[in-house]
C-alpha cells in the first residue's frame, strides 16, 4: 500500500477541524438561508464526519494523497471588503472577445460590482444564494439531486459549507447565444481559506447554452477551492460547459462537474487543468435517458510537483447513448498526472458506444503517471473501446520534420504543441480556445525550455 | 426470439463433462485449521524441522491477516474451519514408485478425462505428475529426466530428497506474507510439483501435472515450484478437473518460477475445475497466487491459461522482470457461464532495463456469468526503456452477464513506452447469419466465433493442450440447436 495519512475517519479522537467548524458557520447561514438549505448542510456534515478526508487506502483516491488539504486551518473563505474587492482586476482573467454575461466569485462569494449580466427573456443568470431566496422553489427541485454527498467527502463539504456560486436556468427552447463566464478568483486575503463555490445549471428541453468556468487565483498563498457544479441537461438540450484551471501552484482544488443528460440531449465537456498544486477533478455524467450524445475531453499539464486528477464516471444508464472521453496529459519536472475514466454500462443499455481514450506524455524521468482506464459492462449489445498510453514522442514523427530541416527541440516543441491543440481544438467556443491555445503553446514552450536545459 | 438467443439459452444447459467421482479411500485428517493440523499434515508427511517451522510461521501470519474484499467476484463467507486440509488416497505407502503401484480406479478416471497416464508416457511424450487430492499418484518419465540432471518429482519428493533446493527456492517469489491465501497455502499445502531445470539444460519434453478434487469438503493447497538455472529451458502445462458437488471447494494453490540469466520459462493452464450447476450451486473457489521472478538478464517467463472451469477464480499470474532486458508475457482466455464469476489478470513489474512484456487477454462472458480483468502494469524509474502492449477484449453471449475491465497503469521515466487497449464487442447477428448462409448450423457458428476470437491465445499453447482448450471451449458453450 502507498503512505498512510493521518486523516482517518472520525470515530476515533477529535472532530475533523472542519466538523468543528461547522456549528459557528451553521449558526451564521441559519439568518441567511431557509431551513432546507440547512437540512442539506446538516446531511453534509453528518455525511464528512462519518468519511472523514479520504486516504489513499481508498480506491478512488489511491494514487491521490490529499493529507496537505486535510493539514490546513479549516476557515471558511470570507467575502472580501469593498476595498479588497476594488483591487481585484477581474478582466486580466477575461477571454478576448468572449461578449454576454460574466459572474464574478471571489473566493467563493458573488461579487455583483465586478460583474456583467446581460438580460435575456425568461433566463435566470446569478448568485445561487440569491436565487435561493426569490426563487426558492425553482433551486429547491434541483439543488443536490444530482451530485450525491454521500459517497464523497469533499461534495459532502461542499454540500455543507457552500456559501454561493452561479445559478443559471434556460427556459425551454431558449437559446443563450453568447457563452456565460464564469470567473471563480480565490486567494484574496487570507491565507489557507477554503472556498466552496456551489454551481447549478439547468437546460430545460431543447434549450441551447455555453459556459465558460474558470477557476484562477489572485494571491499565491495556499487555499483550497472545492467547487461542485451541478448540470442537468433537458431533453433533447444542447449545452457545452468549458472549465479552466489556473489555480496558484500553492492552492488546492478539487472540484465535482455532475451532469444529468435527458433523452436525445447534448453534451460536451472541457476540462483542462493547468494550476494548483494538488487538482482532482471528478467528471460524472449520468444517462437518465435515450440516444443521448456527450464529449468529454480533457488536458492536464503539469510541472514541478504538481499533483493532476481526473476521475471520471459515464454512467449509460440507458440504451443508445454514445459517449466519447479524450484525455490528454502532458508531464514535467517531479509532477504527477492520474487519470481515471470509468465507464459503466447498466444492465438494458443495449446500443452503447462509448470510447475512451487516454494520452500522457512523460516529459522527465522524475514526471509519473498512474493510468486506469476502466470498464464495467453488463449489457451485450454495446461497443466499447478503451486505449491508453504513456510514453514520448513518436521518434518516426521527430525524423520526419528532422529530415525536413526542422532542428531537433523545435521538432519536439511542434509535436507537443500539436498533442495539446488535438484537445483543445474540440472546444466550440471559439474566442476561449484561440486564448487558450497561445496561454497553453507558452507555457509548454517553458516546459520543453526547462527540459533541455 | 432470434437464433442465437436460443443459442444462448442452451449454453446455460450444458452440462459438466468431468464430473464424476472416483471411489477410492482416502486417508483424511479431521476438518479445522489449528497449529496441530499443521503439524499432524507436517509428520505424515515427514518433512524436515524447518518445513514445519516455515508452516508454522505462515501460519502465525495468517491468523493476522483478513481475506480481501476488492475483488469483484461475490461468494458467500467461507468457513476456514469446516475444511479438510489433508486427504491422501490410501495406497499402501503413500509416494508410490511407479504407474503399476497406482490404485486401477485412479487410473480409471484419468482414463475417463482422457490422459492416461501409459499413453502419455509412451505415445505423446509428456512426462505427467499426476496430483490428486493433493498427493501425487504418480510421476512418469522421470528416468529419461534424471539422465539430463532435470529433477522433476512431487513436492514432498523434493522436500526430502533436495531439502537444500526447496529451502533455498521456497517462497522466494511468494513469500510466506504474501496474501491471504497465499498464507493459507503455505501454512497447509500438501503436495504439488517441483521442477528443477540445471544450467544450460534444455528440457526434452513438457513437463505436465493434472490435478484434481476427488475428497468431499477438501480444500487442495498445492504448491509448485520450478526453477529454472542459466541458460534452461522448459514449457510446463498444467490441467485441473474436480467432481460434480454441491458444496463450494476450495483451491488455493500457489505457483513461483524463478528464471535465472538467460533461462525460459513457459507455464500453460487449461483449467476446468467444476463451475457449479446451472443456479450457482457448488463449484470450486479457485484462489491462486501465480507468479514468477524473471531474475536473471535476457530470462523470459511466458504464462498461458485457458480458464473455463470453477465457480469463482481469482488468479494473476504475474511476472516480476528484475533482470536486464528480460521479457513476461500473458495470454488468457476466460469463459464465465451461468453463474460463474472470474477476476482474472497479471501483474507486469518492469524493474530492470530494456524490460518487455505483452497481455493479451480474450474474456468470454454468457449466460449470467461475471468477466474480470484486472492488470497492473507498472514501470519503476530504473526500467528505462521498458516497453509494454496490453490488449483486452471481451465478448459478450446474452444480455444477464458482465464484462470489466479495471487496467492499472503506472509508469516512473520517460523512456518508457506503455499502450494498453481494450474493446469488447458482442457475437453478431451478422456474423452467424453468414456462417449459417454457408451451411453451418448456429451451435457451430457460434463455436467458430468463439474460437476465433480466442485464437490468438490458443496459438501460445502447446499442441496438445491446444485442441483440449478448443474442445473445452466448445463443450462449455455447447447445447443443441432446435
Amino acid at each position: 500500500m502507498l503512505a498512510t495519512t493521518q486523516s482517518k475517519p472520525a470515530q476515533t479522537g477529535e472532530p475533523l477541524a472542519p466538523v468543528a467548524a461547522f456549528d459557528a458557520f451553521e449558526k451564521d447561514g441559519a439568518r441567511r438561508f431557509p431551513a432546507w438549505v440547512g437540512e442539506l448542510r446538516r446531511a453534509g456534515i453528518s455525511r464528512f464526519a462519518t468519511l472523514g478526508f479520504p486516504t489513499p487506502r481508498m480506491e478512488d483516491w489511491k494514487y491521490t494523497n490529499i493529507t496537505p488539504i486535510a493539514q490546513l486551518p479549516f476557515k471558511p473563505a470570507v467575502n472580501p471588503s469593498p476595498a479588497a474587492l476594488a483591487a481585484v482586476d477581474a478582466a486580466r482573467f477575461a477571454f478576448a472577445g468572449l461578449g454576454g454575461s460574466r459572474l464574478v466569485f471571489v473566493n467563493g462569494h458573488f461579487a455583483p460590482q465586478l460583474s456583467v449580466i446581460t438580460k435575456l427573456p425568461g433566463v435566470k443568470l446569478g448568485s445561487l444564494a440569491a436565487t435561493i431566496g426569490s426563487d426558492a422553489d425553482l433551486v429547491k427541485q434541483h439543488l443536490g439531486r444530482y451530485a450525491s454527498a454521500t459517497d464523497h467527502a469533499f461534495r459532502a463539504l461542499n454540500a455543507a459549507f457552500f456559501a454561493d456560486g452561479a445559478f443559471i436556468f434556460v427556459p425551454k427552447d431558449v437559446t443563450v447565444e453568447e457563452p456565460v463566464h464564469l470567473l471563480f478568483i480565490g486567494g484574496v486575503g487570507e491565507d489557507g481559506a477554503a472556498a466552496h463555490p456551489r454551481n447549478l445549471i439547468v437546460a430545460e428541453a431543447g434549450s441551447r447554452l455555453k459556459v465558460v468556468e474558470s477557476c484562477v487565483s489572485a494571491g499565491g498563498g495556499p487555499g483550497l477551492t472545492n467547487a461542485v457544479t451541478e448540470i442537468a441537461v433537458g431533453e433533447g438540450a444542447n449545452v457545452e460547459h468549458c472549465k479552466f484551471q489556473d489555480e496558484s501552484l500553492n492552492a488546492f482544488h478539487v472540484a465535482t462537474i455532475q451532469s444529468s443528460l435527458a433523452r436525445g440531449s447534448r453534451f460536451a465537456s472541457h476540462s483542462i487543468s493547468v494550476g494548483a498544486r494538488i487538482a482532482r477533478h471528478d467528471v460524472n455524467t449520468l444517462m437518465i435517458g435515450e440516444g443521448v450524445e456527450c464529449v468529454l475531453n480533457g488536458l492536464y499539464i503539469a510541472s514541478g510537483s504538481q499533483l493532476v486528477d481526473h476521475h471520471m464516471i459515464v454512467d449509460h444508464a440507458q440504451p443508445r447513448c454514445a459517449s466519447h472521453e479524450f484525455f490528454h496529459g502532458i508531464l514535467g519536472g517531479a509532477s504527477r498526472g492520474v487519470f481515471n475514466g470509468k465507464i459503466f454500462v447498466r444492465p438494458g443499455a443495449q446500443q452503447t458506444d462509448a470510447k475512451q481514450t487516454n494520452r500522457n506524455l512523460l516529459l522527465t524521468d522524475e514526471a509519473t503517471v498512474d493510468t486506469k482506464p476502466q470498464l464495467e459492462i453488463f449489457a451485450d449489445d454495446v461497443k466499447c473501446t478503451h486505449g491508453a498510453t504513456v510514453g514520448r514522442l513518436d521518434e518516426d514523427a521527430i525524423f520526419y520534420l528532422r529530415s525536413r530541416g526542422i532542428g531537433h527541440s523545435a521538432a519536439r516543441r511542434m509535436l507537443t504543441q500539436a498533442f495539446a491543440s488535438n484537445i483543445l481544438a474540440r472546444i466550440g467556443i471559439e474566442p476561449v480556445r484561440k486564448q487558450l491555445d497561445e496561454f497553453l503553446q507558452n507555457r509548454l514552450d517553458a516546459e520543453i525550455r526547462a527540459v533541455e536545459g | 426470439m432470434s437464433d442465437s438467443d436460443k443459442t444462448i439459452e442452451q449454453f446455460v444447459e450444458s452440462e459438466y463433462k468431468y464430473g464424476f467421482t472416483t471411489d477410492v479411500e482416502t486417508d483424511t485428517a479431521p476438518p479445522g485449521l489449528s497449529e496441530d493440523i499443521i503439524r499432524l499434515i507436517s509428520q505424515k508427511k515427514n518433512e524436515p524441522e524447518f518445513m514445519l517451522e516455515w508452516r508454522l510461521k505462515a501460519y502465525r501470519h495468517w491468523l493476522t491477516m483478513e481475506e480481501p474484499a476488492w475483488p469483484n467476484v461475490h461468494y458467500p463467507p467461507i468457513d476456514y474451519q469446516s475444511i479438510v486440509y489433508y486427504a491422501a488416497p490410501k495406497a499402501g505407502k503413500p509416494g508410490p514408485k511407479s504407474l503399476a503401484d497406482v490404485d486401477p480406479a485412479i487410473v480409471e478416471m484419468y482414463r475417463k478425462l482422457g490422459i492416461s497416464l501409459q499413453e502419455q508416457e509412451r505415445l505423446a511424450g509428456v512426462a505427467v505428475d499426476a496430483i490428486m487430492d493433493s498427493v501425487s499418484v504418480g510421476t512418469t518419465l522421470k528416468g529419461q529426466l534424471a539422465e539430463k540432471g532435470i529433477i522433476f518429482c512431487s513436492f514432498t519428493e523434493a522436500v526430502h530428497e533436495h531439502p537444500d533446493l526447496v529451502r533455498k527456492w521456497l517462497g522466494s517469489v511468494v513469500p510466506h506474507t504474501d496474501n491471504y491465501f497465499a498464507a493459507l497455502n503455505a501454512a497447509v499445502f500438501s503436495d504439488g510439483s517441483f521442477c528443477y531445470i540445471p544450467k544450460g539444460v534444455r528440457c526434452p519434453v513438457e513437463l505436465s501435472t493434472y490435478f484434481r478434487i476427488n475428497a468431499i469438503n477438501t480444500g487442495q493447497f498445492e504448491r509448485t515450484l520450478i526453477v529454472a538455472e542459466d541458460g534452461a529451458y522448459v514449457s510446463y502445462l498444467e490441467g485441473c478437473t474436480a467432481p460434480m458437488r454441491d458444496e463450494n471447494q476450495l483451491h488455493a494453490a500457489v505457483v513461483e518460477l524463478v528464471a535465472l540469466d538467460n533461462a525460459q520459462i513457459k507455464y500453460s493452464t487449461v483449467q476446468n475445475w467444476y463451475p457449479g450447476d446451472k443456479d450457482g450451486k457448488g463449484g470450486i473457489y479457485n484462489f491462486v497466487t501465480k507468479r514468477g521472478k524473471c531474475a536473471g538478464v535476457n530470462s523470459k517467463i511466458s504464462w498461458t491459461q485457458v480458464e473455463t472451469g470453477s465457480a469463482i477464480t481469482w488468479k494473476y499470474p504475474s511476472c516480476i522482470l528484475l533482470g536486464d532486458n528480460s521479457i513476461g508475457e500473458f495470454y488468457s482466455v476466460a469463459l464465465t457461464n451461468n453463474c460463474q464469476q472470474a477476476d482474472t489478470g497479471t501483474k507486469m513489474i518492469h524493474i530492470g532495463k530494456n524490460t518487455r512484456s505483452t497481455i493479451v487477454s480474450k474474456g468470454i462472458s454468457a449466460g449470467r456469468g461475471n468477466n474480470s480483468y484486472r492488470g497492473l502494469v507498472k514501470v519503476l524509474k530504473g526500467a528505462t526503456n521498458a516497453r509494454n502492449f496490453s490488449q483486452c477484449d471481451s465478448l459478450l453471449i446474452g444480455d444477464k452477464c458482465g464484462a470489466h475491465t479495471f487496467p492499472y497503469i503506472e509508469v516512473h521515466n520517460k523512456t518508457s513506452t506503455v499502450e494498453h487497449e481494450a474493446s469488447t464487442s458482442k457475437v453478431g447477428e451478422d456474423q452467424i447469419f453468414y456462417l449459417n448462409q454457408r451451411g453451418l448450423s448456429t451451435q457451430d457458428a457460434v463455436s467458430m466465433i468463439v474460437n476465433g476470437f480466442s485464437r490468438e491465445v490458443f496459438k501460445q499453447l502447446p499442441m496438445e493442450f491446444a485442441v483440449e482448450a478448443q474442445k473445452l471451449l466448445g463443450v462449455s458453450l455447447e447445447g443443441s440447436v432446435g
